[in-house]
C-alpha cells in the first residue's frame, strides 16, 4: 500500500502543473457554492442590522424596497421625493420623532445624504476628525470615503453634476468638508453628510450671487419691488463667510424634496398608529417596517440562491464528470505504464491503489484549495460584501 | 532450471505458430535466444516468464510451473524470483534512477536488507549510472537508460533472469561490461539467464543457443 501511495506521489508532484490545474478546477466548483453561502449570510448579516434600527420608514408610495435600499443603504432607485410637508405634519402628531432625509446627489459617485443632526445621533455617528456641520455647504465624510478620496477636514468636494446635458441644470457645489466620521462597517462610511438645506443647495432651491442693489451693472430692469438682472451677475457656486448672507431660498419650505422620513415612534402604540394612518391608498406616501422588507427581500433571494446553488449542483456534477473523464484519460494513455509495472510482477490490487491514491491526492488539493479559498471569502466577507453595498 | 515441454501458442487470428518440444537451462547457464526481428524471441520470452499463457504444455521455472498459477501468484513469483530486462527498458520517467532500480524492491513483499544498499552501490558503479542515482531516468541517454534497466532487474536477486537485447543500445566496451556482469551473476548466484540477441558477437559468449525460426511456423 505504501509502495502505491508513493508512486501516485511521485507522479503527481513531477505533473505539479497539471495536478494543480485540475485540483484547482476541482476546488472551484467545490468552493464556489461554499462562498456563496457565505457572502449572501454576510449581506443578511451586514443588512439586517440596519434594517432592524431602523423602527419604520416613510417615502413615496411605490416599491417598498426602493424606498429601503434608498433611505437605509443610500442606493440610487428611481424614487419619486416626498415634500418637507410629510415631516412637518407627522412631528405635528407628536407619535414620535422624524428625521428627513435627502439620498438624491452624488460627489465622485458617493451618496450625498441631506438630513438633520439627528440623524448622526440615531446611528450613533461620531468625529473621528474635525468638527460636525455648521453652516450651508459643510459637509462630513464617511471613514471610507475620506479614506478613498485621501480627503480630510479643511479638504472640499465637489457634487456631481446630476444631468450633463442639462445646460440650464444645477451648478455642482464646492463643499466644505468639516469632518470624517469613525468608521462603523455600515453605509454611513461610504456617505457625504450635509445639512438638508445644502441639500436643498444642490438641487437649485436656493442660490447665492452678487447684490443686484449694490452692482447697478447687473441690473436688467427694475419692476415695482422687484430688479431683474442681467447674466452679468455672478452666481456663487460655493458658500464662504463672505458670502454666506448672499444665499437664499425661495419659496415654502415645506413643498421642498426629500427621498424619505426614519420615524422612530414613541412606543408600540403609537408605531401601530403611525402604521395605521398611512393604510389609505389615497395618500401619496407609505409607510414600512424595514425589518419586514428586509425578510421579504431575503426569503426572495434565498429561493434565488436555491436556484443558483442547484444549477451549481449540475455545474459540480458536471465538473466531476469531466474530472473522471480526466482520470480515466490519463490512466488510458498511461496504459503502458501499467503494463510494464504488471509485467514486473505489481500486482493488481496494488496498480488500482496507485490509481485511486493519484485520484485521491488531487481530491485532497483540490479540497484543500477549496478549504483555503473559502476561508479567505469568510475571513474578507464583511470588507467584500460592504464594498459591494457601497 | 528452466524447462519447457510441449510448448504450443499461437495469437487469436494468425497464421503464426510457436512450438517447443523441449527446452531446458539449467542453473548457473544462459541461453541465447537468436533470430530475424519477428520471428518470435520476444513472443517465447513472455511465454517463459509467464507475461503470455500458452495453449499448452508447461513452462517450469524450478520447481514452479507456471501455468498452474493464477495471475496473482504469477506476478508474485516474477516479482520475486525473475529479473527482466525489456527491449524498450520500461523505466518510469517520473522517477529517479534510484527510484527505478528499487520499484520491483518497493512493490515486494520483502524490504530490501540494510547491508543491500552497499551491494546496489557496487552494482550502479558496475554499471556506471551511480553518478545519475538522483537524475530522472527522463533525462537519461538511451544507453544510461538501459543499464538502468539491467540494474533494476538485477537489483532483488532473482533465481530467472530474462533479458531482450539488453546490449543493444550499448557501445562495444560497456556491452562487455554488461555481459561480463550478467554471466558473473548467474555464476555468483546460481542463477539462469535467458537473453535474445541479434548481436552474432555475443553468441560465443553462450554454451546454449537456440534458433527461434527452429520453433515456428507460419
Amino acid at each position: 500500500m505504501s509502495a502505491a501511495l508513493y508512486l501516485a506521489w511521485r507522479y503527481v508532484a513531477r505533473h505539479r502543473l497539471q495536478t494543480l490545474l485540475l485540483a484547482g478546477a476541482l476546488a472551484m466548483v467545490i468552493a464556489l457554492p461554499l462562498c456563496l453561502r457565505v457572502l449572501v449570510q454576510t449581506t443578511e448579516l451586514a443588512m439586517r442590522d440596519r434594517a432592524a434600527s431602523t423602527p419604520q420608514l416613510i417615502g413615496a408610495r411605490g416599491s417598498a424596497l426602493d424606498l429601503m435600499l434608498t433611505a437605509l443603504y443610500f442606493k440610487r432607485q428611481p424614487l419619486p421625493p416626498i415634500t418637507m410637508k410629510q415631516v412637518q405634519e407627522l412631528r405635528a402628531t407628536g407619535l414620535g420623532k422624524a428625521i428627513p432625509l435627502d439620498v438624491r446627489f452624488h460627489a465622485q459617485e458617493s451618496p450625498i445624504v441631506g438630513s438633520e443632526m439627528d440623524y448622526f445621533g440615531f446611528r450613533g455617528l461620531h468625529l473621528a476628525s474635525g468638527q460636525m456641520i455648521t453652516r450651508l455647504g459643510d459637509c462630513v465624510l464617511g471613514a471610507r470615503v475620506a479614506q478613498l478620496r485621501g480627503l480630510k477636514p479643511g479638504d472640499a468636494l465637489f457634487s456631481s453634476q446630476e444631468q450633463v446635458f442639462d445646460i440650464a441644470g444645477v451648478y455642482p457645489l464646492k463643499m466644505r468638508i468639516r469632518g470624517v466620521l469613525v468608521a462603523n462597517g455600515t453605509p454611513d462610511d461610504d456617505a457625504i453628510f450635509v445639512d438638508l438645506k445644502t441639500a436643498w443647495l444642490i438641487q437649485g432651491l436656493a442660490h447665492g450671487h452678487d447684490d443686484v442693489a449694490a452692482t447697478k451693472d447687473a441690473v436688467l430692469k427694475t419692476e415695482s419691488s422687484n430688479t431683474v438682472a442681467n447674466a452679468s451677475v455672478r452666481m456663487f457656486n460655493e458658500v464662504t463667510e463672505s458670502n454666506l448672507n448672499g444665499f437664499h431660498f425661495h419659496g415654502d419650505q415645506a413643498a421642498y424634496d426629500i427621498s424619505a422620513v426614519i420615524v422612530i415612534p414613541n412606543n408600540a402604540k403609537a408605531e401601530a398608529l403611525l402604521a395605521g394612518r398611512f393604510l389609505k391608498g389615497s395618500i401619496p406616501v407609505q409607510i414600512i417596517r424595514p425589518s419586514e422588507e428586509f425578510d421579504a427581500l431575503m426569503s426572495t433571494l434565498f429561493q434565488l440562491q436555491s436556484l443558483a446553488l442547484a444549477v451549481m449542483a449540475l455545474t459540480i456534477g458536471a465538473a466531476l464528470a469531466i474530472a473522471a473523464l480526466v482520470f480515466a484519460l490519463s490512466f488510458r494513455l498511461r496504459r503502458l505504464e501499467f503494463a510494464t509495472l504488471a509485467d514486473v510482477g505489481v500486482s493488481p490490487v496494488a496498480l488500482s491503489l496507485t490509481k485511486l491514491f493519484e485520484v485521491l491526492i488531487v481530491g485532497a488539493l483540490g479540497l484543500l484549495i477549496a478549504a483555503g479559498v473559502s476561508l479567505l471569502v469568510q475571513i474578507n466577507a464583511p470588507s467584500w460584501v460592504r464594498w459591494l453595498l457601497a | 532450471m528452466i524447462s519447457i515441454t510441449d510448448l504450443s501458442f499461437a495469437y487469436p487470428g494468425s497464421s503464426f505458430r510457436l512450438q517447443v518440444e523441449s527446452l531446458t537451462v539449467a542453473v548457473g547457464q544462459s541461453l541465447a535466444l537468436l533470430g530475424p526481428s519477428g520471428v518470435g524471441k520476444t513472443t517465447l520470452l513472455r511465454l517463459m516468464t509467464g507475461l503470455l499463457e500458452p495453449n499448452s504444455g508447461e513452462v517450469k521455472l524450478g520447481a514452479v510451473s507456471l501455468s498452474r498459477l493464477n495471475e496473482t501468484d504469477r506476478r508474485a513469483f516474477r516479482l520475486s524470483e525473475v529479473g527482466l530486462v525489456f527491449q524498450d527498458f520500461a523505466l518510469l520517467d517520473y522517477l529517479t534512477v534510484e527510484e527505478n532500480i528499487l520499484l520491483p524492491q518497493r512493490f515486494g513483499k520483502e524490504p530490501l536488507p540494510p547491508a543491500a544498499s552497499q551491494a546496489i552501490r557496487g552494482l550502479a558503479e558496475r554499471l556506471e549510472i551511480d553518478k545519475h542515482w538522483r537524475k530522472l531516468a527522463g533525462q537519461l541517454s538511451q544507453g544510461e537508460r538501459q543499464r538502468v534497466a539491467i540494474a533494476r532487474a538485477l537489483i532483488h536477486r532473482p533465481r530467472y533472469l530474462f533479458a531482450d537485447e539488453p546490449t543493444a543500445s550499448l557501445d562495444a566496451v560497456r556491452r562487455e561490461v554488461v555481459m561480463n556482469l550478467l554471466q558473473d551473476y548467474i555464476q555468483e548466484n546460481e542463477a539462469c539467464l535467458i537473453m535474445v540477441t541479434h548481436d552474432t558477437e555475443l553468441i560465443s559468449r553462450f554454451p546454449v543457443h537456440a534458433k527461434v525460426e527452429d520453433f515456428t511456423s507460419r
